[in-house]
Parts: structure tokens; C-alpha cells; sequence
């Protein structure tokens, strides 16, 4: 065993250093500390311990992996080991704090606190667990080493339990990190007893954790979710035609009733995600089938929410007094006009460049809307108040559930109008162009055409998210219309795989609706999306829900060409 | 002969052509009216464009780094701008205790010497890191890819930054010895702060530019930009040399942050390189992308015409409050040149190389 740790030493120095990188980061940054107040199991268990320890379990895994052929008891030791030594980070970390901020003079020339923030005593106190300097560097240190036992646990356990233990694991944390949510939504279904039994103060009772994780367990371990899977491939033909209509069905009841099973709150972040699957849409065709970096897309966004509240305000700044509706279709269409008008001068670019002017005059237009020049008609800073909410037979859409509706209508709309058009011949036009401009134009697609189409097609859905949103909000901005929704819509997209329809949704769900749901995150929001963005592209550039042709394109030409050859081209 | 034209005529270039006479004419009409107003007087203009000048060579000296990158990789590095803001956002800290000391005031050319060295090595440090984990595994992907990822680097920096330094505003300390004083030049006072910029600017340009022409490390660069392959025959280490590239360019950020502070201590943010970064790029592309003189006249040009171009072209059509149209004007220009003249003011040296 001696032997294979020498020989792999190497290996575990590396990992450890990287492991240590990870957890000094993520310290550093504050997530930890951050998230330290949010418990998830009991008391003793935070959101900031799951942090604190993705680097030794990180470490753990990739040692797992690396050390494959030996055997299982030298790769815990080095687990442990390697895990152990990537607190060593944090150790430093801790005698830091000890020298230059707890004994330190905060009024000294050069206090360190006033540079790091994140560099605090209770950050001490959360690494230490309390136990001083000593005493909770030791501490430290073995936890880490467990928890890089854990993560090649994760690897190495046999097989069924395994299964049980990744499962059990992810289920547990999970209703601790959506405490509120499940909560709720036992709420609506069972009364108030339930919720109050398994959870406290935003924490789930540890008893109601061992119950949980013991059934996610038993669940696993006996596979009883391969059973039903290998039951329904089992059936006939017919009845699994049947059994997929009925899934349907209920998938349609359950976006129904969605918003009464969760409450008010969620509601209202169920409305953000269908907006955003809307304007994702919308993208999706502009990048991801026409191939068109396009990163002001918030400028339509603006114009259709602009629009709305010029057309329907009852404010000082309204123009006319049409309903919701009847302003509806002209916010698109100023929407589809910017979308050609912008898009015009365009034509003849590509790639990056395309990018950044696209940026520059999202960024125009934000700009022109804050300033005095501009405020007779849009407000300037002071945007635009008093915009009515929709009216249907009589029946104010004011709550958060109404409107979800509406924009379930509209993401609907826009699936459907982009299913459409995926297959027919604009949509082929589309990817030609996307897969190469010039042959496509030798092929005798008209390029001008093509592209004005996703631009104004791409800006409707834009213009009407926006519409939606302004009629929701009651009051615009010009604040609101910033860089970050483009890349909001630009990851979503990203995440759930360029050119794919499901992804959207998924990709909606992932960073829209999770970040809405865990208020936590908020502060970190935008760091994670960076992350994932270049993780993303790394490892999985064609999303978790790829879209099949253009995860062909994207793949190095080296892979293709010879399945190519051998005809297997799909 | 009518034919002839009639076969080449294409709407698109007729739309292009008529939006470029626009332009012109609205810039010409701009320039008339506001001259003939003489609101102000000539002293005025030449603060303005020395201030120009001064906000230039730091778009100059961020404009090199897009540049240097771009000429080898042929990849806009997003995340330039925020490699730019860690510099300057480290070194205030640095500034504040330097000036709560008195050494600033004691040892004011050692001071800024100490920030420059420490705002560059910050800078280099990330941006070489930002290639490694976010470039260089993509390396050969489609263009797209590392767009995308280096929009991500530019999220993930800055709040990397916020999250390290906090989300205030953190200002830099005035230096006594430049504080308040003018230099007299043919009648006019221009403050030494601007001067100390732009020679300081001009200086760290120049001997990049003896640096890229002149060292062996530069003929690599040159070479790499040319032709990876045939360099990589030639037994250059592409790798490495990419690498000092994005050093380099990170370096000269970096010091674009320190005089930023020196030039005009508002405060720096962690989000204080975004719209710099764009207004550099801007400057990369007027001194046409992968041109490293151009890129030093682009800047400088780029921040005389956004000094005076608000109240010289749009006080004159009669728009209100024009200094909130600054970056709506910067912007413009940069949208204008990238659709009529994306080669830039000088030709670009990588023509052939991007269609």
C-alpha cells in the first residue's frame, strides 16, 4: 500500500493543491461565510459546510478516478490524504486572520479587513468550528481527509449502494436547500402540521433527514425506479402509446395547477421563468439557428416594455389609452421593426464583431433611455409609472398566478411558432447559414433575407416578453434594461443547448428559476453563471439538452470525419 | 455600361451608403452650429482635449492587450476590461496605506513606481490565468466557443472581485506633489496629473513597441501571429509564447488602472472595467485590430473624440444635457466604424486572415 501512495504522490500533491485552490477560493469570495447563516440540516449543518467542502470531495473524486487499477484500501488512505492536504489552504488562511485581523490595530496604516472583506473573525470561527486556533486546525485538517474519503466513496462503494448513497445524499441536501419551497408546497396539499414537523426555521429536522435519506436508500438500493422503467419498455406498443398521452396529459395539469401548489412567491418566480423561456426562445433562433451572436438583445426587451407603457400608462407620460391587448400586437411590431432596423446594418458582419456591436447598441439605447434628451417620451430616469395591468372578460390580472398564465401562453407560442419554423425551409436556411455563410449564399439562399428574418422574429418574442413584463411590473426603468438580461438569456440558452427547445426551458429553470428560489445565492448569482458559462463550453459546449445537429457541428472535425466515412452520419 | 452597374447593384450597399452620407452630414451640420454658437472658448477646447488625451492613452495602453491577443489568437479577449479593473481595483489599497503613511507625499515617484508594479502583476497574473483555464482548452473550437467563454471570465472576474474586495467604491488618494498644479503651455494650463499620464502612457507604449520589434520573445510573437504552424516548425513554443502575450497585454492593464487612479481618483468598482474594455476595443479596431501602433493612435484618437465630440457635434443639433451622452456617443463610434470601416483608420495587418 506504502508503494502505490509513493508512486501516486505525485498525484495526490497535485489534486491537494488544486483541492486547496478551490476551497481558499470559495472562501476568499465569501460564498462560505455567506452561506453559513443558512442552515440545512439542524443546527450544525449550514449551506456554507456544503461549500466548504466541494474542494476535499472534488479531490477525493478526481484521486478516485486517477488511481482506478489500484487497490480500494490505499485509494481511501490517499483520498484521505489528499483531501487533508488540500487544507492546508485554509490553515494559512486561518493564522492570516489570526496575525493580521483578530490581534491586528484596525486603525494601522494597512488593516487587512479593509482590503479582503471576506477576511473576518467569524469566518475564523466557521473554519475553526469554534475550537480556537489549534485544537480547530486539527479538526480541519481530519474533516477534510474524510470528506476525501467521501468523494471516493462516491466512486468506490459497490455498486447498489452506491446508487443509494450518490441518491440519498443529493435528496437530502436538496429539500434542505429548497426548505421553503417544499415546505410551502406541503402546505398547500397537507395543512400546516406537516411542514412545521419536518422543518424549523428554514432547517430540516435531522430526524426527518435520517427518514428521508433512509427511504431515497431503500429506493435506490432495491432499484425499484429500473423496475418501473423496465415495466414500461416490457408493455406493448399500444399501451405505451396510451401511457404517453396520459403523461402528457398530467404534465399539461401539472403546468396548470403549478402556480396554486406554490404560493405567491413562487409564483412570481415561475413568472420571471416564463418570461425568460420566452425571450430564450427568441434568442435561440438568432444564435442558435441563425448563428448570430447577438448580446443586446435586451435592447428589444426594452423596446417592447417601452412601448407597452407609452401605449397604456395612465401616467403623465401616456400617448393613448388602448387596453393590454390592443397594445400587445404593437409592441411587437416595434419590436420586429427595431429588429430590422438594427438588424440592417449588420448584414455584412460575423462572428465577434457582430457581438460587439450588437453589445454597443444595447448599450445605446440604455444609455438614450436614461438621458434628458430622451425623457418627454420615455421618462429618463424616472421611467415610466402607472402601466395597467391586463384585463380579461373583466377580471384584473394582478396576482402573480393570472399573469403566469399569460406567459405560459406566450412561451407556448413562441415553442410552437419556432417548432414551425425550425422545419421548414427558413429553419434549414437558417442552420445553412449558421454551418457556413458562404456556401449557403453560393447555394442561393438570399442572406439578407435570412438574417432580417431571425433578427425580426428573434426581436418579436423579445418585444413581447417585455410587453408582459412592463404590464406585470407596473413601472419601467431604464435601469432594468441592462447588459445582464442579454446574458442571462445568452447562458440560459447556453446551458440548455444551443438550438434546442427543451433546453431552453431547462436552461430557464436552471438560472432563472433557482437563483429566484434560493434569495441566498443572489450575491453570487452572477459569479456562478460566469463559472458555468466557461465550464460549460469546456465540457459539454452543446448543453444539457442538446440539440442533435448542432452538437454534430460543434464536435472537432477529427471525430466526425470518420464516422462520416463509415456512414453513420445522423 | 447601365448593365454592368445594374448586375452589381445591391440594395444593401445602397441603404450602407445613404446611412454613411447621414452620419456625415449630421456630424458636419453638429460641428457648423456648435462652432458658430461660440459658446466656448479656445482655452476650453484645449482642456478638453488634453483631457482627451490623457483618457486616451489609458483606452490606449487596455487597446494593446485586445490588440496583442487578437493578432494571435484572431479571439476577442472579453474579459480584458476586467483584467484591467483587478489591477486598479488591488492597487487602491496599496494607494490608501502608501498615502496614510506620508510616504506618498514623501516619495511620490517611488509610490506610483510600487502601484504600477503591483497593478501589472495583478493584472498579468489573471489575465495568464484566464487563458489557461478559459482559452487555452478551446484552442482550434469554433469561434463562437471562446466568445462565449470569455464573456464568462469577465462575469466570473468581476464578481470574483466583489466578492474579494466588497461592492463599494474605493477611491484613490490625490498625490500631493501633482495635486492642483498646472503647466503653463502657450497660454494654456493643462494639470500635471494629464501630463504625467500621457508621457507616462507614451513612454510604457513605445518601449513595447522596441519590445515587440527589437527582443527575441517579440520575433516569437510575430511569428506565432503569422503563422502558428509554421512557427511551432520553426521551434517556437506557441504555448508559452501565447501566454506572454496575454502577460504582456494583462501588464499594460493593469498600469492603465494605476493611472486611471492618479488621472481622476473617483473610485474604482468591480465593475469599472466594463465599459472601458469596449471603449478600448473600440480603439483596437479604429487603429485596425492586430496593429499594435495603430492600436496607441486608435486609443488616443478615440479619447480626444469622445472629450470633445459631445459638445462639438451634438451641442450643435440642439440635444440637452450632452455629457450623459458620453459613452451613447463612444458607443456610436464604435458601432459606426465597425460597419463602415472595420479595417480600421490604418488597414489592417490581418485582413486576409479573418473572413
Amino acid at each position: 500500500m506504502i508503494k502505490t501512495l509513493q508512486e501516486n504522490f505525485q498525484k495526490i500533491q497535485k489534486f491537494a493543491l488544486l483541492g486547496g485552490i478551490v476551497a481558499i477560493y470559495l472562501v476568499a469570495v465569501g460564498m462560505v461565510e455567506t452561506f453559513a447563516q443558512r442552515n440545512l440540516i439542524g443546527t450544525s449543518l449550514s449551506l456554507g459546510h456544503a461549500f466548504l467542502v466541494l474542494g476535499p470531495i472534488g479531490v477525493g473524486i478526481l484521486i478516485a478516478q486517477a488511481m482506478k487499477e489500484s487497490e480500494t484500501k490505499s485509494i481511501y488512505v490517499a483520498g484521505f490524504l489528499a483531501g487533508a492536504l488540500s487544507s492546508v489552504s485554509l490553515i494559512l488562511f486561518n493564522i492570516v486572520i489570526q496575525i493580521f485581523v483578530i490581534q491586528a490595530d484596525p486603525d494601522a496604516v494597512f488593516y487587512l479587513r479593509n482590503m479582503f472583506v471576506s477576511f473576518t473573525p467569524t469566518a475564523f470561527e466557521f473554519l475553526t468550528f469554534g475550537q480556537g486556533m489549534v485544537l480547530g486546525n486539527i479538526l480541519l485538517f481530519l474533516f477534510f481527509g474524510l470528506m476525501g474519503m467521501l468523494g471516493v466513496s462516491f466512486l468506490r462503494f459497490p455498486d447498489k449502494i452506491r446508487r443509494g448513497w450518490i441518491n440519498s445524499l443529493i435528496w437530502v441536501l436538496a429539500v434542505g436547500l429548497f426548505s421553503e419551497n417544499v415546505a410551502q408546497i406541503l402546505r398547500e396539499l397537507f395543512g400546516p402540521g406537516l411542514g412545521k414537523i419536518i422543518f424549523s426555521n428554514k432547517s430540516m429536522n435531522p430526524v426527518a433527514a435520517i427518514i428521508l435519506f433512509a427511504v431515497v436508500f431503500a429506493f435506490s438500493y432495491f432499484g425499484l425506479k429500473k423496475e418501473a422503467s423496465d415495466k414500461w419498455a416490457a408493455m406493448p406498443e399500444e399501451k405505451q402509446k396510451k401511457g404517453r398521452v396520459f403523461i402528457i396529459i398530467m404534465a399539461i395539469l401539472f403546468v396548470a395547477i403549478l402556480p396554486w401548489l406554490v404560493g405567491l412567491f413562487l409564483s412570481q418566480a415561475l413568472f420571471i421563468i416564463g418570461m425568460y423561456v420566452m425571450m430564450g426562445l427568441g434568442l435561440n433562433i438568432v444564435v442558435g439557428y441563425a448563428g448570430l451572436l447577438d448580446l443586446g438583445y435586451v435592447a428589444f426587451f426594452a423596446f417592447g416594455a417601452y412601448t407597452m407603457g407609452i401605449l397604456t400608462t395612465t401616467g403623465a407620460l401616456g400617448r393613448s389609452d388602448l387596453n393590454f391587448w390592443m397594445a400587445l400586437p404593437f409592441a411587437m411590431l416595434i419590436g420586429v421593426l427595431w429588429g430590422l432596423l438594427l438588424g440592417f446594418p449588420v448584414l455584412r458582419m460575423r462572428g465577434d464583431y457582430l457581438a460587439i456591436v450588437t453589445l454597443g447598441f444595447g448599450e445605446i439605447i440604455r444609455i438614450l433611455a436614461l438621458s434628458n434628451w430622451l425623457a418627454p417620451f420615455g421618462g429618463g430616469a424616472q421611467g415610466i409609472l402607472h402601466i395597467p395591468q391586463p384585463e380579461f372578460f373583466g377580471l384584473s390580472m394582478n396576482s402573480p398566478q393570472a399573469m403566469y398564465y399569460l406567459v405560459v401562453l406566450g412561451a407556448v407560442l413562441a415553442a410552437f411558432v419556432t417548432i414551425r419554423l425550425r422545419d421548414s425551409r427558413l429553419g434549414r436556411q437558417w442552420m445553412a447559414m449558421r454551418e457556413d455563410e458562404d456556401v449557403a449564399e453560393a447555394m442561393g439562399i438570399n442572406l439578407i433575407q435570412t438574417k432580417l428574418l431571425a433578427f425580426s422574429i428573434g426581436a418579436a418574442f423579445s418585444a413581447l416578453a417585455g410587453a408582459i413584463f412592463a404590464a406585470r411590473l407596473g413601472n419601467i426603468f431604464p435601469h432594468s434594461f441592462n447588459i445582464l438580461i442579454s446574458i442571462n438569456a445568452l447562458a440560459l440558452i447556453i446551458v440548455g443547448g444551443l438550438g434546442s427547445i427543451p433546453g431552453v426551458v431547462v436552461g430557464a429553470i436552471i438560472l432563472i428559476g433557482l437563483p429566484e428560489m434560493l434569495r441566498e445565492f443572489a450575491e453570487y448569482r452572477l459569479l456562478m453563471y460566469g463559472m458555468l458559462l466557461i465550464i460549460m463550453m469546456i465540457v459539454k459546449p452543446d448543453g444539457f439538452m442538446p440539440e442533435a445537429r448542432r452538437s454534430q457541428e460543434l464536435r472537432d472535425e477529427k471525430d466526425t470525419l470518420p464516422k462520416q466515412a463509415a456512414g453513420t452520419e445522423g | 455600361m447601365l448593365k454592368q452597374f445594374l448586375d452589381r447593384f445591391s440594395w444593401v450597399d445602397f441603404f450602407m451608403r445613404l446611412l454613411q452620407v447621414a452620419a456625415v452630414i449630421v456630424i458636419i451640420v453638429g460641428i457648423f452650429n456648435s462652432l458658430g454658437a461660440t459658446k466656448y472658448t479656445s482655452g476650453q477646447w484645449v482642456t478638453l482635449v488634453f483631457a482627451g488625451l490623457a483618457q486616451g492613452s489609458i483606452y490606449a495602453l487596455i487597446a494593446l492587450g485586445y490588440t496583442l491577443v487578437y493578432g494571435i489568437l484572431l479571439m476577442i479577449n472579453f474579459a480584458h476590461g476586467d483584467v484591467y479593473m483587478a489591477g486598479a481595483f488591488t492597487a487602491v489599497f496599496l494607494a490608501n496605506s502608501l498615502a496614510a503613511s506620508g510616504f506618498l507625499g514623501a516619495q511620490p515617484v517611488i509610490s506610483v513606481l510600487l502601484l504600477i508594479l503591483l497593478a501589472a502583476s495583478v493584472s498579468m497574473v489573471l489575465n495568464v490565468v484566464v487563458e489557461r483555464v478559459a482559452y487555452r482548452p478551446l484552442r482550434g473550437a469554433p469561434r463562437l466557443v471562446p466568445l462565449i467563454t470569455a464573456i464568462g471570465a469577465s462575469f466570473t472576474i468581476e464578481y470574483t472581485f466583489r466578492g474579494l474586495y466588497g461592492a463599494e467604491f474605493q477611491s484613490y488618494p490625490i498625490i500631493p506633489a501633482l495635486d492642483g498644479q498646472f503647466l503653463t503651455l502657450a497660454g494654456f494650463e493643462i494639470p500635471w496629473t494629464q501630463i504625467v499620464v500621457l508621457v507616462a502612457a507614451i513612454l510604457l507604449m513605445v518601449s513595447l513597441y522596441f519590445f515587440i520589434e527589437r527582443t527575441k520573445i517579440g520575433k516569437a510573437m510575430r511569428a506565432v501571429s503569422e503563422d502558428k504552424e509554421v512557427a511551432r516548425l520553426m521551434g517556437i513554443d506557441v504555448d508559452k509564447t501565447i501566454m506572454i502575450t496575454f502577460a504582456v497585454g494583462g501588464a499594460l492593464a493593469g498600469a492603465a488602472g494605476v493611472f486611471n487612479g492618479i488621472f481622476r481618483p473617483q473610485g474604482v468598482f468591480f465593475f469599472m472595467g466594463f465599459i472601458p474594455g469596449i471603449k478600448a476595443f473600440t480603439a483596437a479596431v479604429l487603429g485596425g485590430i492586430g496593429n499594435i501602433p495603430g492600436a496607441m493612435v486608435g486609443g488616443l484618437f478615440l479619447g480626444v473624440f469622445e472629450a470633445i465630440g459631445p459638445n462639438l457635434i451634438l451641442e450643435g443639433l440642439g440635444i440637452p444635457a450632452v455629457n450623459q451622452l458620453r459613452d451613447a456617443f463612444a458607443f456610436t463610434i464604435l458601432v459606426l466604424i465597425l460597419i463602415f470601416r472595420p479595417q480600421g483608420i490604418f488597414g489592417e495587418r490581418l485582413a486576409e486572415k479573418k473572413a
